[in-house]
């Protein structure tokens, strides 16, 4: 397998998350549609690491885990606080901060 | 074999995602992804990252999508208001990622690396990919990113509470 079609993939994933950040407006649904264009990335670097036959990226990719991770707890403990006020649990209602 | 391998495990991968952002139910977008994940791994072994492979299951498949599944629980099945505010951005949404889906690939495929056309070197040494290997890596070359993970962490936890955590103020009064 070409290391082509590995990239190709992951541009797919990434734009399929894309369009789901874009579209949806549950912020829990948001962050799983970061979470896809997270996984993407990884798995690009993956390809490359593979490519070049050098395991950085292999590391790199566990960091991008950590990250995500820290990302996923903080987003969620933003959603549970919203919930908690008896905000709506829509982004395009959140406007306070718009100028 | 390998190439069976890559199209079952891509078009896992794929259909989970679309499936990720066209479900109404949270929850299942929830389930969806990690069908996802599952399918992703398996395309992580093809790249010889045993290890990854691994950790993404035990990690993201187990530890991530069960916060995800509880949080999606206790917000309640909140099914989602019809797209009527912004029919605009239903509409550009795909658009702008097809358009970013052929930009990256024709950086990709049109960029001068030959290398790209081949399976990878050809040398790889045996413990690629392995826990081994990786954690050497880790523990001497990459320590630092390692111990800044490590601190990332700890503050991501205490945020978590902080956040989502009972006030004192109201359980006193």
């Amino acid at each position: 397998m070409a290391i082509e079609w590995y990239i190709v993939l992951s541009a797919m994933l990434f734009a399929i998350g894309f369009i789901g950040v874009l579209v949806r407006r549950n912020p829990v649904v948001i962050l799983l549609c970061l979470e896809l264009m997270l996984s993407a990335g990884a798995l690009s670097m993956l390809a490359f690491s593979r490519m070049l036959g050098d395991q950085d990226g292999q590391v790199m990719v566990l960091i991008v885990l950590v990250v995500a991770a820290c990302e996923v707890v903080v987003g969620l403990g933003l959603v549970v606080a919203m919930f908690r006020r008896r905000l709506p649990l829509d982004v395009d209602e959140m406007k306070e901060l718009k100028g | 074999m390998v190439e069976v391998a890559f199209f079952a495990g891509a078009t896992g991968a794929i259909g989970g995602a679309i499936a990720v952002v066209a479900l109404r139910n949270p929850f299942y977008s929830v389930l969806a992804l990690v069908v996802h994940l599952v399918f992703l791994a398996g395309i992580f072994l093809l790249l010889r990252a045993q290890f990854l492979a691994a950790a993404q299951i035990v990690i993201y498949a187990g530890a991530v999508m069960v916060i995800y599944v509880f949080v999606a629980a206790y917000v309640g099945g909140i099914e989602e208001p019809k797209f009527d505010s912004s029919p605009q951005l239903r509409i550009i949404g795909p658009i702008l990622a097809v358009a970013l889906f052929i930009q990256i690939s024709i950086a990709v495929l049109g960029s001068s690396l030959t290398a790209l056309g081949t399976e990878g070197t050809a040398k790889v040494e045996a413990g690629f990919g392995t826990p081994e290997a990786i954690g050497k890596l880790m523990l001497e070359d990459f320590l630092i990113a390692f111990e800044a993970a490590s601190v990332l962490l700890l503050i991501a936890a205490v945020a978590a509470i902080v956040l989502a955590g009972r006030k004192r103020e109201s359980k006193a009064s």
